[in-house]
């Protein structure tokens, strides 16, 4: 995966077991580690808004990861991301209240519900490139939407439809402080199972129709079955983090599946760093904790002589949606290499402090 | 008795609208062969390339590897039964590390997927994984790339890349190798390395080779035959010696390049 990582000398490998691991050094492992640990000490440390906000990068996370296999790994392109993730929440919802499925089974099962319908919009995806790809999953962006206001009998149309904490054992994880346990564990699991994909056979399938398909397709690469199945893995990860949303809020509505939640799914993925795993979280984490720093700043200028001269109070909203926009652009001219790249330039930094020439 | 040819190609002709690219070639390279295709620009060599590879369709003619028609054999299917090759214009992935790239070679000979590929260490995709990892070592060690295994092949040296994507074609366990260009840009010691490495892959690891090559010194040092193309024709074939003689080669192609061609033997 991390192909340029920084490597400090005197790290040999003495087996190629050694060299294939996820993580290229003991240390970046063990941060990762001391990350999980971290949350999974959050209840104990922090109160129940940063625990909401945890959970909500949790969930955002696994959601643009499945954004990030396909745009960044493979090199396509999804502006209509936001209503696979819309999909998850209600198929979930509808497994768990129609079907009487409990969530715990039903999260997984709507995952691949959605991969189904990922895979047919995925169909054109083998035949179109570029432009004409982004007007396709536009398409899909559109008819959907359109599919969950008219399908009562799913969405339960424009009330919405509810849905069953997740249980297991009897024990229901109904709160913040447990929820996040849930998260935690299924952005662990499907990160490292990313992770994995990207080093075995498939993963690097998908990267090398990316980087050059016509030399993959002399490698033996199905091309058409590679582009159509980064639309499934795609949707897949988005159905669970819509899914694992839907469960945690207890309810699932049409409200806010739009095309701009589709475009910040894209955001969280360019600021994180196209084709970076974690990546990807870093992105997800920067796009949920900026409208909190918009809106903390706003409060923190309330009644000062710029509030009044710009009118923050009313314009908050419109503020929010400036400051993606603006860091989207920013980061698109200053960082297009995202977080990721940033982070390992610092952590080089760090290595060879003071001599870092 | 001349052993059965691996790679017949009959009466191939392929056009680009008004463009007649190649106009009714037909050929036979014996097993173990290293064949070699020269010509001036534009004479055809990379579209008849094209045309084994599969990436070309060729309007008329067949193609057959092994005694079956591949004429219309898609493209991904050829990697399986032995069909590697190299690009003119290089065709790395340049994002991923050389290792990888090399990998990727692998493909169709792996059996790990998007389902057990994820589950590396419960599924035994990780054992398959080394064991091939431990393969693709002896061709990096092969082609002395070893201290770039790791680099991003988009940064590596033009030299470089030139092997490392002789490297992945390597990897797919290829009967045929199709190299096209495969000293282009490089100096005089880099062409001599590649052309060993070509020589080994040839005689040690018995791997039948078409090449197109301009490096007339290369070509006729090392090629069993020669075949020359002009305008989508096949001009000659045969011996290094005999189409040295032939004046078609002597008058059109070889003429300016003669002098080169001194130098490169006294060399
Ligand atoms: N895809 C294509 N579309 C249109 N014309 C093409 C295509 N491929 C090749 N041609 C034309 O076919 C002719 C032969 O090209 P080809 O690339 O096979 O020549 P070549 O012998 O490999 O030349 P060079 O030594 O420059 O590589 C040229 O006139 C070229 O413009
Ligand atoms: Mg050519």
């Amino acid at each position: 995966m991390a192909t340029q990582a920084f490597r400090p000398c005197g790290d040999f490998k003495s087996s190629y077991a050694a060299d294939q691991t996820i993580f290229p050094t003991a240390w970046s492992r063990n941060f990762c580690i001391l990350g999980v640990v971290l949350v999974a000490a959050a209840p104990f440390l922090v109160d129940r808004y940063v625990l909401s906000l945890l959970i909500q990068i949790g969930y955002l996370g696994i959601a643009a990861l499945g954004l990030n296999i396909l745009v960044g790994f493979t090199g396509q392109i999804s502006i209509g991301h936001a209503v696979f993730f819309g999909f998850g929440g209600f198929a979930s919802c509808f497994l768990n209240g129609k079907a009487g499925i409990p969530p715990i089974l039903s999260i997984p099962l709507a995952g691949l519900m959605t991969t189904a319908v990922g895979l047919v919009f995925g169909i054109p995806a083998a035949r179109l490139k570029g432009l004409y790809l982004a007007i396709a999953t536009l398409a899909a962006q559109f008819i959907l939407l359109d599919f969950f206001g008219r399908a009562e009998w799913f969405t339960g149309g424009s009330n919405g439809t509810v849905a069953d904490p997740v249980s297991l054992f009897g024990f229901k994880f109904d709160h913040d402080e447990s929820f996040l346990y849930v998260v935690l564990f299924y952005v662990v699991v499907l990160y490292v199972a990313a992770a994995n994909l990207m080093r075995t056979r498939d993963g690097r399938a998908l990267v090398a129709v990316r980087d050059y398909y016509l030399a993959a397709e002399m490698m033996g690469v199905n091309l058409t079955k590679y582009r159509t199945l980064s639309f499934g893995i795609s949707s897949f990860y988005a159905g669970i983090g819509g899914a694992l949303y839907a469960h945690y809020l207890g309810f699932m509505s049409i409200e806010g599946l739009d095309i701009s939640f589709s475009i910040q799914f894209l955001a969280m993925v360019i600021i994180g760093g196209l084709g970076s795993i974690m990546g990807t979280l870093m992105g997800t984490a920067f796009m949920v904790l900026l409208p909190q720093g918009v809106n903390f700043l706003a409060r923190s200028l309330d009644g000062s002589a710029i509030d009044h001269a710009l009118g923050l109070h009313e314009g908050l909203p419109f503020l929010r949606e400036m400051a993606i926009g603006a860091a989207i652009i920013l980061f698109l001219i200053f960082e297009p290499d995202g977080l990721a790249h940033r982070w390992k330039q610092i952590k080089a930094y760090w290595k060879l402090y003071p001599f870092s020439y | 008795m001349t052993p059965h040819p691996v790679l017949v190609a009959r009466d191939v002709s392929i056009r680009f609208g008004g463009v007649k690219a190649l106009t009714d070639v037909s050929f036979e390279v014996r097993p173990g062969e290293l064949f070699s295709i020269i010509g001036p620009n534009g004479a055809g060599k990379t579209s008849l390339l094209n045309c084994i590879s599969g990436r070309y369709r060729p309007t008329a003619g067949s193609i057959s590897l092994g005694g079956r028609d591949i004429t219309h054999l898609k493209p991904n299917k050829r990697a399986a039964i032995g069909i590697g090759r190299t690009f003119q214009n290089l065709a790395l992935f340049g994002h991923m590390s050389v290792l990888d790239n090399i990998m990727v070679g692998r493909h169709h000979l792996l059996k790990n997927n998007f389902l057990t590929g994820p589950l590396y260490w419960l599924s035994g995709a990780r054992n398959e994984e080394l064991a091939h990892r431990r393969e693709v070592e002896h061709i990096i060690d092969f082609l002395e790339i070893e201290a770039v295994r790791h680099a991003t092949a988009g940064t590596l040296s033009y030299g470089l890349r030139k092997r490392v994507e002789l490297a992945r074609a390597m990897a797919l366990k290829p009967k045929l190798l199709l190299l096209d260009e495969p000293m282009a840009g490089m100096n005089l010691e880099e062409k001599e390395d590649m052309a060993r490495y070509i020589l080994d892959l040839n005689e040690e690891w018995g791997i039948t080779i078409v090449m197109i090559e301009h490096d007339m010194g290369v070509v006729m040092d090392i090629s069993h035959r020669v075949m020359v193309l002009d305008f989508g024709r096949k001009i000659a074939d045969g011996l290094p010696a005999e189409i040295m003689e032939n004046a078609y080669v002597k008058k059109a192609y070889l003429g300016e390049d003669l002098p080169d061609l001194e130098e490169d033997a006294a060399a």
